[in-house]
């Protein structure tokens, strides 16, 4: 590779990729979420049972994360919005990235019990 | 400094260990007419659909964020979804609507932006065509299936 070509962006290189990759995270899930939901057409039975194995431990996790993909994509939205569209955007995008980071760290903290309060209930009793 | 789309750069003195092309300096503007533009279809739809990733931005935050507090937080987190559950809430207009929303919205969104991340990876032009295809079928099946769901729900099936 010729010296000097690879683009090193700093944290606006890392949130963009991070917004690209939870993005498509989500929409895969959305497809699945609206197939998994599509079986309360089918009878009660069908969905119930689906349903359990998103209340199994290693679903739950999951669930944990897709919340922090979600929280982070949602957050991080709107600071790219707020620098498209407000005058003092671009100036202050990383200022506005920190906050974002700080007010997603915040809120998965605050998410940790009510998300997966089961699973730790069955654990730790 | 204009910016020249003729293929001549003017004051830039050009050494041999360079490439002598000029026009391999050139980075045509972004709305530049090439022979592969069409030219009909003077459309904005690039910008609509920028426009549209905003506007529905905004409101998901809304309407997910919403839903992951309804499903996954409150009342002992996903533990007390089941088809009861569903069939309380989708009893009434107002979260058939909100879901109904936020169905469109999200799929919209979440195909459009995949739109672009093929646009930027699959470079061959068949692969992209292909791609898309594939996406906007998926899309559409999702769309659709989500809202019969969501219209025809009974309550009392067996
Ligand atoms: C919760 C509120 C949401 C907000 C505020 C939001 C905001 C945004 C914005 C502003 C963009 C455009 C970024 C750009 O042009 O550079 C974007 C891109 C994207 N969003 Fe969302 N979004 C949200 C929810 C979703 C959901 C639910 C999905 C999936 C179904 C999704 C999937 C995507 C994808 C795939 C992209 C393209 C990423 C890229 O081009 O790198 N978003 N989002």
């Amino acid at each position: 590779m010729p010296a000097g070509t690879l683009y090193r962006g700093r944290e606006g290189m890392w949130s963009w990729v991070a917004h690209r990759v939870t993005g498509v995270l989500i929409f895969f899930f959305l497809f699945a979420h609206v197939l998994d939901t599509a079986l309360v057409r089918v009878s009660p039975q069908a969905y119930n049972s689906t349903i359990a194995t998103y209340k199994t431990w290693p679903v739950n996790l999951m669930e944990y994360g897709l919340t922090a993909a979600i929280l982070f994509h949602a957050l991080n939205g709107l600071r790219v919005i707020a620098v498209d569209f407000w005058a003092k955007g671009p100036k202050y995008q990383r200022q506005m990235l920190w906050t974002v980071v700080t007010v997603w760290v915040v809120l998965m903290a605050g998410a940790f019990y009510p998300i997966l309060q089961e699973t730790l209930r069955n654990w730790f009793g | 400094m204009a910016i020249e789309t003729t293929g001549s750069i003017s004051g830039v003195e050009l050494t041999n260990d360079r490439p002598t092309d000029p026009s391999a300096f050139l980075i045509e503007p972004p709305r530049t007419r090439t022979k592969r533009t069409g030219r009909k279809s003077r459309t904005n739809f690039e910008m609509l659909a920028w426009l549209f990733m905003r506007l529905s931005g905004v409101v998901l935050v809304f309407l997910v964020l919403g839903h992951l507090i309804i499903q996954l937080i409150l009342d002992g987190g996903v533990t007390k979804i089941s088809f009861a559950f569903v069939a309380g809430r989708w009893a009434s207009p107002f979260w058939q609507g909100w879901d109904l929303l936020m169905l469109w919205l999200a799929m919209l969104h979440g195909a459009n932006g995949m739109r672009t991340v093929i646009n930027d990876y699959a470079e061959r032009d068949t692969t992209r065509f292909w791609l898309k295809v594939l996406l906007v079928t998926a899309t559409v099946f999702t769309v659709l299936l989500g809202t019969l769901v969501i219209f025809t729900f009974d309550p009392n099936i067996s």
